[in-house]
């Protein structure tokens, strides 16, 4: 393999695996903060035990999700120093901004959330979860700015052998970034919601601190119904604004080769490298309206993309499908849980399959990421710069090496975390006496 | 590489300011991580049991994090205001820079997976980790700074390769050891202000002992600068500079005289002034590059060749001017309420 090749793979690498850490810090942050709140307002103990509790399965999620971020805003410099100087102006300016503006916020006050439980009142202890909670999703919108500028650039002009700011404000509304803000953080809701009902109900099976989960699972039950449908939604939108940004990526999605009007949608397809191996129950006008919201909307097909302007089809494909097929399921896992949430007893079936339902949103989630980025290729930022001018001058040797170190490393400590993570949910929040000393 | 401004003009101060503030968050970050990453160093030389691990640990528990951003911080400046550096450097530097990515990893997550498990292996295991995960970044930010007022082989193109065994040479060493022993120091001062104790009478003893070594490296360092590096010319220049050498060597004077009369916040303050005069005084030497070239000065990566666009610093010193002050606001309400004598209460980890 050559650098190139290698360095995407380590940049994927990186990502995906910071991005294990990252959805649930978002989610979780915020609804510990809600049973901060209540346990504020209300003085009822059990909500201080629910924010403990989920507060340190937070805690050991958090370290990994922080500690795996630093990686990748060096890595920009280090693996693709020729993008770094073309977007710098832009990308690394909304980057700094993020460490700046939130992610000193959020790390700050980690440590005064995990030290304060004794120094801080109960509500000052909340507005720091707030603050906690505040900072990563501000961070989120910063990260998605940069990432939205990369989807579909705004706001520059081309100058000096690079891509330089012109209009700010421009780049920070980006439509593309904000849509995808308002898919991605929902979505990250659910993951929350998705694990905290996963857990409560394999204590509530052993009845085990059954009041204490109950309350858990129907705050999160509530908010995953919300959200699955939210998410859902908003990504209609989301594609129907991508159809009209990346044609080439939508094509590659949905394995579609001939331009045609009123494009069809099939039920059955097995996407080829030329074309599609098997086509068969088609939906007329399916993909034009799913695209456009018309049926009779046209569809550029692969064929009338140059060979070299195509993102890969099947990992596009098999992207989306993993996250739609995904997608319409949560809905209705979360629908039954919540109409059946005061006689979950009655069916012991959907208790024992939550727990296995944890991966669910996660898989969505880097499933949606593969479909962003892996759909974008050939461009590192649409239109303007292939991936392939963007590598940095090093050698494979170099890139080998810190690519094995890495995966090697971050399996370890991913294997270490998520069995630790596990290991608390088990324990359950009987165990609330101080450490000594 | 051409200049992207001329010099006098509103862009050129406006890098300029950039120049000094990029200056700033590597001294503030060498400042707050510096003492953690010391601690650390110390961990396994300092603590006699378990209790005085934790209490370690604990000592720098509430802040690492948010130290740790200036390092982002520092990284995220370079990348936007100098984005040519920025490439430049770390793909310059790059194996370098992953050990030291990697090794911060471990440290992270040494602090919140050591005392999951009741086990003295797992401990063990930890501890290490801490151990090497603080050692070898403070070895390792050391080595880069070295090799960088040494200057790297730019060529005309700008990019430039230099593998670990190139970084490893004998100046990128002397920065190493520089480094490890000042993070030592301020390690050791800071365990003077939190622990108790036992802990505390052989964190004195440590900073007492270590503070003639750093005497003397500062002034082998600054020799051996002296005849490897051009860092003195902008010195030899206008000798009116060398008024910041004030800074670190006042800051080392005080270091002692405050420890020795037991006031430990003022000594480790003083160690901050010594590192941020340390820093300020490879700043002004190596200005206008940001990455001096060796052995051609002309391939330099400085502030007119490198900066970003007059928008982009403009728009960042409006974001600066108004975030930085409320950072550092909050930080310094953080080490006001955190920053005490530990009690029992204040171990978590």
């Amino acid at each position: 393999m050559d650098v190139l090749m290698l360095s995407r793979l380590q940049f994927a690498a990186a990502t995906m695996f910071h991005f294990i850490f990252v959805p649930l810090t978002l989610g979780l942050s915020i609804l510990i903060a809600c049973m901060e709140t209540a346990y504020a307002r209300t003085g009822n103990e059990i909500w201080q035990k629910m924010a403990k509790f989920w507060g340190k399965i937070f805690l050991v999620n958090f370290a990994l999700g922080v500690v795996t971020g630093i990686t990748l805003e060096f890595q920009f410099g280090t693996n693709w120093s020729r993008y770094s100087m073309f977007v710098g102006d832009i990308f690394g300016s909304l980057l700094a901004i993020e460490a700046t503006a939130a992610f000193f916020l959020e790390s700050t006050f980690i440590g005064v959330w995990h030290f304060g439980w004794e120094k801080l009142s109960p509500k000052a202890h909340a507005i720091v979860a707030w603050l906690v909670a505040g900072a990563s999703n501000l961070s989120a919108i910063w990260i998605l700015i940069a990432n939205g500028f990369m989807q579909d650039p705004t706001g520059y002009v081309l100058r000096n052998g690079r891509a330089e700011l012109t209009d700010f404000v421009a780049v920070i509304t980006n439509k593309w970034a904000w849509l995808e803000f308002f898919h991605v953080v929902p979505a990250a809701i659910l993951v929350a919601s998705f694990l905290i009902m996963g857990i409560s109900a394999w204590h509530l099976i052993r009845k085990s601190e059954t009041a204490f989960f109950q309350k858990s699972f129907n705050l999160a039950v509530s908010v995953a119904v919300i959200f699955s449908v939210f998410v859902a939604a908003e990504g209609h939108i989301h594609g129907n604004n991508m159809s009209l940004k990346q044609p080439a990526k939508l094509a590659a999605m949905e394995s579609h080769w001939e331009t045609q009007k009123s494009a069809p949608m099939y039920l059955l397809l097995v996407p080829g490298s030329e074309g599609n191996l098997i086509e068969a129950l088609p939906i007329p006008g399916a993909l034009s309206f799913l695209a456009y919201n018309d049926f009779n909307a046209e569809v550029k097909g692969l064929n009338d993309f140059p060979k070299e302007d195509r993102p890969p089809v099947l990992i596009t494909f098999a992207a989306f499908r993993i996250m739609v097929g995904l997608g319409t399921i949560m809905p209705l896992i979360a629908l039954f849980g919540w109409v059946m949430r005061n006689r979950l007893d009655k069916y012991p079936w959907y208790l024992k399959m939550l727990p296995f339902c944890i991966p669910i949103p996660y898989i969505a989630m880097q499933a949606g990421w593969v479909l962003a980025e892996v759909g974008r290729q050939p461009w590192i930022v649409y239109g303007l710069m292939r991936t392939s001018d963007a590598v940095s001058p090093i050698t494979t040797g170099q890139v080998s090496f810190t690519l094995l170190f890495m995966c090697a490393l971050y399996a370890l400590l991913g294997a270490v975390g998520i069995w630790l993570m596990i290991k608390l949910a088990k324990k359950g929040p009987e165990d609330n006496t101080p450490i000594q000393v | 590489m051409v200049d992207i401004m001329e010099i006098g003009t509103w862009h050129y101060y406006l890098a300029m300011i950039w120049f000094v503030l990029w200056g700033v968050l590597w001294a503030v970050y060498f400042i707050l991580d510096g003492f953690d990453l010391g601690v650390g160093t110390l961990l396994p030389f300092l603590a006699k049991d378990e209790s005085e691990k934790r209490a370690m640990l604990n000592s720098t528990g509430p802040f690492w994090d948010g130290n740790e951003v200036w390092l982002i911080s520092a990284g995220g400046v370079t990348f936007a205001a100098f984005p040519y550096a920025y490439a430049q450097m770390f793909s310059g530097l790059y194996t370098a820079l992953m050990l030291l990515l990697f090794a911060l990893i471990v440290r992270g997550v040494s602090f919140e997976f050591r005392s999951k498990v009741e086990s003295e292996t797992w401990k063990k295991i930890w501890d290490t980790a801490h151990f090497l995960g603080s050692f070898l970044p403070a070895l390792l930010l050391g080595v880069a700074f070295g090799n960088i007022f040494q200057g790297l082989p730019l060529d005309e193109t700008g990019f430039s390769q230099a593998g670990l065994f190139g970084l490893l040479n004998p100046y990128g060493l002397a920065g190493g050891v520089l480094f490890v022993v000042i993070f030592l120091m301020h390690g050791a001062l800071w365990l003077t202000i939190r622990a108790t104790g036992a802990l505390h009478a052989r964190a004195l003893t440590t900073a007492r002992v270590t503070w003639p070594l750093l005497v003397v490296l500062t002034v082998l360092f600054l020799a051996y600068t002296a005849f490897a590096t051009n860092l003195f010319s902008n010195y030899f220049l206008y000798p009116v500079l060398l008024v910041i050498l004030a800074l670190p060597v006042g800051g080392l004077v005080l270091m002692r005289t405050y420890l020795g009369s037991g006031q430990y916040w003022m000594s480790w303050a003083a160690s901050c002034v010594y590192i941020a005069g340390t820093a300020l005084f490879g700043v002004v030497g190596i200005f206008p590059a940001i990455i001096p070239s060796n052995p051609n000065p002309a391939n330099s990566l400085t502030i007119m060749n490198s900066a970003s666009s007059q928008l982009t610093l403009q728009i960042m010193l409006g974001v600066a001017l108004v975030f930085v002050p409320i950072v550092i606001a909050y930080q310094f309400w953080v080490y006001k309420k955190f920053a005490t004598p530990m009690a029992e209460g204040d171990i978590h980890y």
